[in-house]
């Protein structure tokens, strides 16, 4: 194998490579990225044997080839290699090593044979088809928050995509929760998605479906089966085993009998609990919400180190109320609304609260009350 | 040689009997007056405050433990006379003993006398280090001037009160470290008093067995047996750096205890780091159902425990040992810290059912860590789970009802088992 490829490229590519390889690997092979060459275009295949992705650049092939070789190390030499630098990548078989060269740069590094290198078994998609990356983003980005980390609930280590009845029909829906607070995101449902199974894709993968997704003008091609769930655009491939478990019936989580309105701008909002917040150094800041006519006035009061209190106007006109969140929990919600008020619907003090953006039921969050 | 009476704590020159009150009670050693590093450990203890408050069980054996398939957990002198051990199954030590009257253990009664034990030492020193309920370090180092006596007329004064005002005794040991001071209050149990000075240290641990070491267990002992090490004179033998590299720090630790050094300083209050309890089977076990009925008592053990402290733990541990003692433990962080016996209970059981293995087991053990004030304890329900609200409610409600008429008085059906 002999290919030429410009460093920008080979950036991008190792990058993705890079993130996808887990650092501490017992299985060699794991570590590296299988490099194959043919007619102009370079894949670069990177797994951890959950996640595989595959990103194709374009790169003149003088000599068609495949090889492996660590990708951290691949990854960091050319990120410090000048910018614009044309690099070279030379697979030796006789030696077992590939020859890096840019410029007076030239390195040598070990290769292990691409035979070893596992590739993920292809899937029977039930369902394939096209969604804006910005839909997708969305669908992501407001849920992904809420995905627990508990080993034991590993169910719930990941965001819940599936199709779902909405107000208005059908809707593509993406549900994650940790116990503590939960996501319900929805969006028009895709032509052919219909009969998508729900799957749970995890956590790391939501992670990297995001770097697929920066650009507004992209569609991603979504294909799902039981088992596995690929996202790609013309050049990156990302396919993913999803989680085997079932996922909780959240529907019955989420409270309907909520009826005590309280409307207040966002960011106003996030701030002061931001800010009384800063006087507790706890894990888990209790952050207490006294609301009355009009009135919210938002405290802490740690023993410890000291107290703080905050008023805002909002909208509120039910009965007095007197409830405690986690401070964090109640940042992270209130950093979702984008666009309008944020509306909170409480019950009791000890019951979940609704969250959602102005009148829209799109994107609902579920969020439980801490004793204060 | 400086000597002190035991009965009426008179300070003299050598004698068999003290000058003031004749009691035989003395104790000479040229040391007494200039140790200061002491461990105080109560006689059979529950078994003592058991016959304290039924003098009727006074001349009859008497074994502090849980049910016929539960361990001796305390025997009163009488009982040890014909075999019966701590620690020993149930079952074997009534084979023993059958006449002994067995009782169940009343944590609480013994919990307020240790308070009481402990408000005496506090009268002669900040510097205690609790062990459990009965035993404890003490460092009267500096305090002579204070009180106008020396550690060794103290201690014997803090004895002679225990028995005064609870009717209860205790066994000293007074020496240089706390290793040694703990060895020494086991040589001449009960209402013992033993010192082992600076100048006797080396001859007095050459010939002992190197399992006298706190922490030294069953498995530590095959370890040290493997190399050749049995008593403290093996020990010597060995360079301090062949220690490391065979037992890692514990060697390290263990170079320094065979030349009788120990720099441990007695910590007061060293915050509690865990709340466990444990169950050995009288046979081993791999019933299920069984099982499931010692984790929950295990569990609201744990969980009565740490609300008595006002503590929460962060982690829940099972523990578990093979029939051939290979020790098995398994721990899970909780999304909050809790107390309750239910979200204790339920995270044992499922690290148990993780486990995939059908046992049998010698025995299971539950217990909690990174404690916490149980103000943010369970301050946030689950969602995902809307009847833990209720069960907590309801434990509320029984611990309520246990606190007033005694801890029978409502059980779990499931504690049955």
């Amino acid at each position: 194998m002999k290919i030429s490829i410009e460093r920008g490229a080979l950036v991008k590519a190792m990058a993705q490579a890079q993130s996808v390889v887990e650092r501490r690997n017992t299985i060699p092979i794991l570590a590296n990225v299988l490099i194959e060459a043919e007619e102009n275009a370079v894949s670069f295949r990177a797994t951890d044997l959950d996640i595989e992705v595959v990103d194709k650049a374009v790169a003149h092939v003088e000599r068609p080839g495949a090889t492996t070789v660590a990708a951290h190390i691949l990854h960091e030499i050319v990120r410090k290699l000048p910018d614009g630098a044309q690099v070279t990548l030379v697979d030796d078989p006789a030696s077992g090593r590939l020859e890096v060269s840019a410029g007076r740069s030239n390195f040598s590094l070990a290769t292990l044979p691409k035979e070893d290198f596992p590739v993920m078994a292809s899937s029977e998609y039930l369902a394939n088809f096209a969604a804006p990356a910005p839909v997708l983003r969305r669908l992501f980005d407001k849920s992904k928050f809420a995905i627990s980390t508990e080993e034991t609930r590993y169910y719930l280590n990941g965001v819940y995509m599936h199709v779902a009845d909405g107000e208005d029909g059908k809707v593509l829906r993406c549900v994650a929760t940790d116990g503590h607070r939960l996501a319900r995101i929805d969006a028009p449902l895709p032509d052919n998605s219909g009969d998508m199974p729900g799957v749970i894709v995890p956590r790391k993968t939501v992670g990297e479906l995001r770097k697929l997704l920066e650009d507004d003008d992209a569609v991603i091609a979504v294909s799902v089966s039981e088992t596995k769930v690929r996202f790609a655009t013309p050049e990156i491939t990302l396919t993913s085993k999803v989680i085997d478990g079932t996922f909780p019936d959240y529907t019955r989580v989420i409270p309907v009998g909520n009826t005590r309105k309280l409307e207040v701008d966002a960011s106003e909002f996030a701030k002061a609990v931001d800010r009384v917040a800063t006087v507790s150094s706890e894990r888990s800041r209790a952050v207490k919400l006294a609301l009355d006519e009009d009135r919210l006035v938002l405290s802490v009061n740690a023993p410890d180190s000291g107290a703080a209190e905050e008023e805002l106007a909002v909208a509120y006109g039910d009965e007095r109320l007197e409830i405690g969140f986690n401070a964090k929990y109640l940042l992270e919600i209130a950093s979702q609304v984008d666009r309008e008020n944020a509306v909170f619907l409480f019950n009791s003090s000890g019951d979940p609260t609704l969250m959602r953006e102005g009148n829209d039921t799109s994107a609902v969050y579920v969020v439980m009350p801490m004793r204060v | 040689m400086p000597t002190l009476c035991r009965d009426c704590l008179t300070r003299f020159e050598t004698g068999p009997r003290c000058p003031a009150c004749r009691s035989p009670r003395v104790l000479s050693h040229p040391e007494l007056f200039s140790l200061s590093i002491a461990h105080m450990d109560c006689d059979a203890f529950y078994a003592s405050v058991e016959k304290r408050d039924n003098p009727d069980l006074a001349d009859r054996p008497v074994i502090i433990g849980g049910g016929r398939r539960g361990v001796v957990s305390t025997a009163c002198y009488i009982a040890r006379i014909r075999g019966v051990r701590s620690a020993m199954p149930m079952f074997k030590a009534l084979q023993l003993c059958p006449e002994a009257e067995v009782i169940r253990p009343r944590m609480s009664v013994y919990a307020e006398v240790s308070r009481a034990i402990r408000a005496m030492m506090e009268d002669l020193t900040p510097a205690i280090e609790p062990l459990s309920l009965d035993e404890a370090f003490l460092d009267l180092g500096g305090t002579e001037r204070l009180h106008g006596a020396p550690p060794a007329v103290l201690l014997a004064g803090l004895v002679r009160r225990m028995e005064a005002e609870l009717g209860l005794s205790g066994s000293v040991g007074l020496s240089h470290n706390k290793f040694l001071a703990k060895i020494a209050s086991d040589l001449d149990k009960p209402r013992g008093f033993s010192v082992i000075g600076r100048a006797e240290t080396a001859d007095f641990l050459r010939d002992k067995p190197v399992r006298m070491i706190w922490g030294v267990g069953a498995a530590g002992q095959a370890a040290l047996d493997r190399h050749g090490i049995r008593s403290f004179a093996d020990l010597l033998r060995w360079k301090r750096k062949d220690l490391h590299a065979a037992f890692g720090s514990m060697g390290e630790r263990l170079w320094h205890l065979a030349r009788g050094q120990d720099a441990r300083r007695v910590s007061p209050n060293a915050p509690v780091k865990s709340i466990s309890n444990e169950t050995t089977f009288a046979e081993d076990t791999g019933d299920a159902d069984l099982l499931d009925g010692h984790l929950w008592r295990l569990a609201e053990n744990v969980s009565d425990r740490a609300k008595a402290r006002r503590l929460a733990g962060r982690v829940v541990v099972l523990k578990l040992k093979r029939a051939n003692h290979k020790l098995l433990t398994r721990r899970l962080s909780l999304r909050e810290p809790s107390q309750m016996a239910d979200r204790i209970y339920r995270t044992a059981r499922d690290l148990y059912d993780a486990l995939h293995d059908p046992g049998p087991w010698r025995l299971i053990g539950v217990g909690i860590s990174d404690l916490v004030p149980e103000t943010r304890a369970d301050v946030s329900g689950d969602l995902l789970d809307p009847g833990a609200a209720r069960r907590a409610g309801a434990e509320r409600a029984t611990d309520a009802i246990r606190a007033r008429f005694g801890s029978d008085a409502i059980v779990k059906g499931r504690a049955l088992r």
